[in-house]
């Protein structure tokens, strides 16, 4: 699992490649952390380069979901995400919680 | 049948779910069903990792495969503290951010993404979780 930070002028994106779970989740929160603790709250999470993700991920992405959107202030929507992952994602009620971009060029244009 | 013992630890759910989805494209699932049977499989050991064996050092995760044409079974013994899934109240995937609680969302899982998920604990054996997916049946 390797993620990395673009900064774009109205929000950022956190790109995330290989594998999410309980023992590489913490980098995940560790880089979302990173941008909200600049005061950064518009979020882009680029999954295109996903290969899975289990609850760990998906406790990291929630949690960081609840900084972003408190006060109004921003939000993390999902971009490029893998059929398998999405499927989890819809099982474990999330889809609800974040809004989802075939391409992460559009979700950059939401913010 | 084939038995693996791991130890306790996240590091090894790379080859977890390896092992799985292997005896798993044996029995002749889908891409979609090896998934969910690695994710499920991850979920427990997962849990497994954190919870019985939290606070505990050098514990040990043995996992059992065994397939017949249409069926894989895992069975997963830890000697970790006593589990009673009972005592996990199932999470309401429907409530909205503040509510949403991230705790027996893995167990949520397994038993949605398995045909059978089942648990023991005894003193002599340790704990015992027993999934069973079968081919042609949705889950």
């Amino acid at each position: 699992m390797d993620v990395s930070t673009k900064q774009f002028k109205n929000c950022d994106m956190v790109v995330v490649n290989g594998r999410v779970d309980s023992s590489t989740a913490p980098q995940l929160a560790e880089a979302l952390e990173n941008v909200t603790g600049d005061g950064r709250y518009k979020i882009v999470v680029d999954m295109s380069g996903l290969e899975y993700m289990s609850s760990a991920g998906f406790r990291a992405l929630l949690s960081s979901q609840r900084q972003c959107k408190r006060y109004n202030r921003g939000e993390i929507v999902l971009a490029s995400v893998p059929e398998r992952i999405q499927e989890a994602l819809e099982l474990a009620g999330f889809t609800e919680l974040f809004k989802t971009y075939s391409d992460p060029i559009d979700a950059v244009g939401s913010f | 049948m084939s038995k693996v013992i791991f130890d306790a630890n996240f590091d090894n759910l790379d080859e977890i779910r390896d092992i799985v989805g292997e005896a798993a494209r044996q029995v002749g699932f889908s891409d979609k069903e090896i998934y969910a049977i690695q994710l499920a499989a991850d979920e427990a050991s997962s849990n497994i990792i954190e919870h019985a064996y939290a606070g505990i050092t050098g514990g040990k995760l043995e996992i059992d495969l065994s397939t017949t044409d249409k069926t894989l079974k895992i069975v997963m013994r830890d000697q970790g503290k006593p589990f009673d899934p009972s005592s996990v109240p199932e999470p309401n995937v429907k409530a909205d951010l503040s509510e949403r609680k991230i705790g027996g969302l893995g167990m949520y899982l397994m038993r949605k993404l398995m045909d059978e998920v089942s648990y023991e604990s005894s003193a002599e054996r340790g704990n015992i979780l027993t999934m069973i997916k079968r081919l042609g049946e949705s889950g």
